[in-house]
């Protein structure tokens, strides 16, 4: 019991990972129905924004992340405005190539300015180990977990309180009636983009914190699997990308636990593949909707 | 109040819409009839902003509004209920009439609009934590007028609102629309029931194949021996 338990919460500190840049590859989805595959780059710019502020600005652990999570925010817009939406209407293909060329260029501009190397990364939060009833916790794990239920909570009242995220849903089904109401597609588009990034740019920080390295390429793995996350829950649906990216986390660690630990990254493509076959829309979607 | 002059709207090569011209006037209803694929959608969504015409004009209160985008059109006081309807399915039935007064700060009168709206489609207040993909074909077009008058539009345009619903269903969203209408809102409706749309409309005109055939009083056209043999049933 104690083991599971220990293993749930590794589980859900590496699945809060997950899930916050699957939010960004769900809502940039619904929106425009492009898979970002550059989201994964923009979490390890993230992750370095954040290095910078601590190490170099002293900004501490809240002020590096909400740096981090601006820079991000204004990097994603940057890159919709500029590699996307001259592509808005042209075919999904080009877009998708677009995708990966961004995120080529952001992780050689990420070898090129930081270098290739790995560095440690600060230890920003906190870290004692406590003992609660056999289960070791860490600190650092708590506040990742904390860290990721606040931000799910943000991102629940932008998109369903606030004028803003009405609009974004609006426009994610149907963005020629939301222009009848006077919506500015455009303008909407560009903060989905910001809000996904300045999540993935969260993730960046956790991970960071988590995993104590970072490189111009942490981006490709954890962004195949969050997007995996982002399948698994189903593609476009907010409550899915959070409770794929948790799953995944889970199974992770489960295998791992087994002591598969090689068969991990396996596990999670064999999964996709499994959803693919067998359930497309993903654990909370409907029946593929034809629009008409 | 509108006043369309010398359309031309193209899709590719296909001449979707040939040298039409219309007016309607304030307080008017006129309706646009014609058979599938006459065009009337398509000059709905012109004068919406949606579409931009090769040549001619549209003009709203004495401005052209052909270079206006689509999202500011309805800031001029132009709502369009689109034709299918398009509500919101993902959202609720009261999210929904608030996309509708996304433009509108006036919070008190955004208010009082909601309730004036509820008053007239009682349906729609009991069903307003619903997901507005889960009405029926007729709640769903309440519910897209009432978005559209959510805005507060001087004019109204309303695409085939009678489409797909049940005859007594018609006969309700009809008797709406002229109220609409005495509360002060001018109308252009668009319907392939010419039976209805003239019974209802003040004017009339008849679109076929992008061209507009014949144009009157709603009196005159149902009289017209070409309007019943093509629109009425004989
Ligand atoms: N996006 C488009 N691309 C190409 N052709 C189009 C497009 N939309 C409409 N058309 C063509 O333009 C013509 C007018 O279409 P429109 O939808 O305006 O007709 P309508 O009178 O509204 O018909 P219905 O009563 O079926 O709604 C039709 O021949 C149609 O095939
Ligand atoms: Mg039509």
């Amino acid at each position: 019991m104690t083991t599971f338990i220990q293993q749930l919460i590794n589980g859900l500190s590496v699945g809060s990972i997950y899930a916050l840049i699957a939010l960004g590859y769900t809502m940039v989805y619904g929106i425009i129905k492009l898979i970002n595959f550059a989201h994964g780059d923009v979490f390890m710019a993230g992750a370095f924004v954040a290095y910078f502020s601590y190490t170099g600005l002293h900004l501490g652990f809240f002020g590096s992340l909400v740096v981090s999570m601006a820079a991000c925010a204004v990097l994603g817009v940057v890159i919709e405005r500029f590699a996307y939406r001259p592509l808005r209407k042209s075919t999904r293909i080009a877009a998708l190539i677009t995708a990966i060329g961004v995120s080529l260029f952001l992780e050689n501009a990420g070898i090129i300015t930081v270098g290739a190397q790995a560095r440690g990364y600060p230890n920003m939060l906190p870290d004692t180990a406590f003992n609660l009833g056999g289960v070791t916790v860490s600190t650092k794990q708590i506040g990742i977990i904390a860290l990721t239920v606040v931000m799910m909570v943000i991102l629940q009242y932008i998109v369903h309180r606030t004028k803003i995220g009405k609009a974004m849903r609006a426009v994610a089904y149907d963005p020629e009636a939301a222009q009848l109401m006077g919506i500015d597609v455009d303008r909407t588009i560009s903060f989905t983009f910001a809000i996904g990034s300045a999540l993935a740019a969260a993730a960046g920080v956790v991970y960071g914190a988590y995993y104590s390295a970072i490189d111009p390429l942490m981006g490709i793995m954890p962004g195949l699997k969050a997007f995996i996350a982002a399948v698994l829950g189903g593609i476009g649906i907010i409550p899915g990308a959070m409770v794929g990216g948790l799953v995944l986390g889970l199974i992770e660690t489960l295998v791992q636990s087994l002591g598969f630990s090689l068969w991990r990254d396996a596990v999670a493509f064999a999964l996709l593949i499994l959803i693919l076959l067998i359930k497309p829309e993903g654990l909370f979607g409907k029946h593929a909707r034809e629009k008409v | 109040m509108l006043n369309v002059r010398d359309l031309n709207v193209y899709y590719g090569v296909i001449h979707a819409l040939k040298n039409i011209s219309l007016t309607v006037g304030p307080g008017e209803i006129v309706t646009l009839i014609g058979a599938n694929g006459a065009g009337k959608t398509t000059l709905l969504r012109t004068i919406s902003g949606l579409i931009t015409p090769r040549s001619g004009d549209v003009q709203f209160e004495g401005r052209s509004v052909i270079k206006t985008p689509a999202k500011e059109i309805v800031r001029l006081g132009i709502s369009q209920v689109p034709e299918g309807r398009r509500v919101f399915a993902t959202m609720s039935v009261e999210e929904n009439l608030e996309m509708g007064a996304y433009l509108r700060k006036d919070k008190a009168g955004v208010q009082k609009d909601l309730e004036m709206v509820y008053s007239r489609f009682p349906r729609l207040q009991e069903r307003r934590k619903q997901l507005a993909g889960t009405l029926s074909g007729g709640e769903q077009q309440m519910l897209a007028i009432g978005r559209a008058l959510m805005a507060r539009p001087r004019l109204l345009l309303l695409d085939e609102p009678s489409m797909g619903l049940a005859p007594i269903l018609v006969q309700e969203i009809f008797q709406i629309i002229g109220e609409i209408n005495r509360a002060g809102t001018t109308i252009l409706l668009v319907e392939q029931n010419a039976h209805m749309a003239l019974s209802v409309a003040n004017r009339a005109y008849v679109l076929e194949t992008g061209q507009i055939k014949l144009s009157g009083s709603s009196a005159e056209l149902a009289q017209s021996e070409e309007v019943k043999k093509a629109y009425l049933g004989g």
